[in-house]
């Protein structure tokens, strides 16, 4: 039994498939919905078709396909990290944090805050103190372990949770409606400087987190081994850690937490093509963005009603990992 | 690039405990040196140090004049690699990708280069392990693993390989088979330095055996002086006895 390498060749034959399904994800998913949309009419710029497509649901499609990308991409660096198949965007308590930033606005009642909508700014307030926070509580002298960062981050998840849940409980009905809504996650259209903001976080970190590929290789087997390489283990944990948090907290704030992206779509594309970082990362991003696109895309279509995105992944990701789990089982690739 | 350690005096404490204590030790040349010495005499952590993955450690040790802690990592890597006894894969890597890392020192763009394959093939074909290339890490036996590690190290292109039982987990045939390689590795000029628990395997192939005990020196010589009855007797409490083997050559018995 036989796994073919992960040559050059192979790499970029992997990364166009992948790119070329998030392209036609973008293209198509503006199409489906209520109102028909002809493409080449929206190409024309023919009202309403191109007001409809580009104004309305190709931002949505764009918002998807960076907070997919970004989840997946920072649940596949944390995996690494931490060396835990089983950690996400969320578990060094990011989200959590964002999540109580917004939740504290809501019960509030601030609704701008620097010219800025209430809950983002809240939700990024809140994501950075936890950054904080956790990487002073897991810096042991000057020495960060994963280990360490892994406690501090779990700790940090449940006091926030517990805040939340106070704060819930102290909420009035209405506000109580909007803390539920946040905290299930929702792909909502925003307007076009909140998109831009977010591609000029997740962009760029994405980008220098895929150049450092060679080294999260490293650093998913160990760090000592990392080390013996050649490599800065304390530098890149701590790296590692900031880009994942930064794009797990810029997602969050806007989308508010989504789950099962960052666990799912790594997981997936490790089955079919291994853990190389250089091909993962990109891989992930590409792959991550189209599946939730495609969950909204199911979301805001199947039924009368919205349905909140987090209720599609979970639904659609989970039987399909437990198929591809289920159908390479024999090959030994998990 | 030939590769020579200095330490003086070094020693480590894990929580006010000395594990190792005043450890003077030179490797000038290449050649192939065994470390030997009871469980937790200091064997790991006197080549962590080496390696550069033990910090705050006391006394000197030197690479080629220099601190080890002062080299910047990658330039350290370059001339100096080390292997470890066993490695936990949570992830599906394949034993050619595994081996692949060990060219990350050299690394310059985002594929490999030939010659980096050039130099994974090589070390792959010296471990025997090309007919492992495409399985997952995670499914090699033991000795399986301990070969696709070494060759990670070989594919490193190193002046010098510190090794952590090496041997452990390995089959007859491939103990003495390593042993033969690490020996060509050293003819070929490059500083070995192995921890074994086989003292036959140290007797005849080392160059050199350094005896560690309770975290100190307690001996350095050639294997035949280093590995005598009273220093095995000295050294692990055990009694041994060097007899003829059959074809004349020595073998050391030990048990009562």
């Amino acid at each position: 039994m036989g796994i073919e390498p992960l040559t050059a060749g192979r790499a970029v034959r992997v990364l166009l498939l992948a790119a070329a399904f998030a392209a036609a994800v973008m293209l198509l998913t503006p199409l489906v919905g209520p109102a028909r949309i002809d493409f080449w009419k929206a190409w024309r710029g023919e009202f309403p078709d191109a007001q409809m497509f580009f104004g309305v649901r190709w931002p949505r499609t764009l918002l998807a396909m960076l907070s997919g990308g970004a989840l997946a991409l920072a649940g596949v660096l944390f995996q690494a990290l931490l060396r835990d198949p089983l950690a996400t965007p969320f578990t060094l308590g990011v989200s959590s944090g964002a999540s109580l930033g917004a939740v504290l606005m809501i019960v509030l009642g601030v609704h701008t805050l620097w010219g800025l909508p209430a809950l983002w700014a809240g939700a990024a307030c809140g994501a950075l103190a936890v950054l904080v926070i956790v990487v002073s509580v897991a810096a042991e002298g000057r020495r960060v372990s994963s280990f360490t960062l892994l406690l501090a981050g779990v700790a940090i998840n449940s006091i926030a949770s517990s805040l939340i849940m106070l704060l819930h409980n102290l909420a009035t009905v209405g506000q109580s409606f909007a803390i539920v809504h946040w905290l299930m996650g929702n792909i909502d259209p925003v307007p076009a400087p909140t998109l831009a903001g977010l591609a000029l976080v997740v962009l760029p970190v994405s980008i220098l987190a895929c150049a450092y590929a060679r080294h999260w290789n490293l650093m998913a087997v160990g760090e000592e081994w990392a080390a013996a390489r050649g490599a800065s283990p304390q530098r890149l944990l701590l790296g590692g850690y900031l880009a994942g948090s930064l794009l797990a907290a810029a997602v969050t704030a806007v989308t508010g937490p989504i789950g099962f992206v960052g666990l799912v779509v790594p997981h997936a594309l490790r089955l079919r093509i291994g853990s190389d970082h250089r091909v993962l990362l990109p891989a992930s991003f590409l792959v991550g963005g189209a599946f939730l696109t495609l969950c909204d895309t199911a979301a805001r279509t199947l039924l009368s009603v919205e349905l909140p995105v987090s209720v599609v992944t979970a639904l659609v990701g989970g039987p399909v990992f437990i198929f591809l789990l289920r159908s390479r089982r024999r090959s030994l690739w998990l | 690039m030939s590769v020579q350690f200095e330490l003086d005096q070094a020693g480590m404490r894990y929580g006010g405990v000395a594990v190792l204590e005043g450890v003077t030790l030179r490797f000038p040349r290449a050649e192939l040196v065994t470390l030997i010495g009871p469980n937790g005499a200091g064997k790991s952590t006197l080549l962590g140090i080496m390696a550069g993955l033990r910090r705050g450690h006391e006394g000197r040790c030197l690479m080629n004049g220099r601190a080890v802690s002062e080299w910047r990592r990658r330039d350290f890597a370059r001339l100096v690699s080390f292997v470890p006894q066993t490695l936990r894969f949570d992830f599906p890597f394949t034993a050619e990708q595994v081996v692949l890392m060990g060219r990350t020192p050299y690394a310059g763009g985002f594929f490999d280069s030939r010659e980096d394959w050039l130099a994974v093939q090589e070390a792959m074909e010296e471990t025997d392990t090309r007919g492992l290339a495409r399985r997952d890490f995670r499914s090699l036996s033991g000795g399986e693993r301990q070969r696709v590690m070494l060759a990670a190290a070989l594919a490193q292109k190193p002046a010098a390989l510190l090794l952590d039982e090496p041997a452990a987990f390995l089959d007859l045939h491939h103990q003495l088979m390593i042993y033969e390689l690490l020996r060509r590795q050293a003819r070929a000029g490059r500083l070995v330095i192995a921890v074994t628990h086989d003292v036959n395997l140290a007797a005849s192939f080392a160059d050199r055996v350094v005896a560690l005990r309770a975290g100190r020196v307690a001996a350095d010589a050639a294997p035949c002086e280093a590995l005598s009855a009273e220093r095995i007797r000295e050294v692990f409490g055990v009694r041994a006895e060097w007899i003829a083997r059959g074809d004349g050559r020595a073998w050391i018995a030990y048990g009562d």
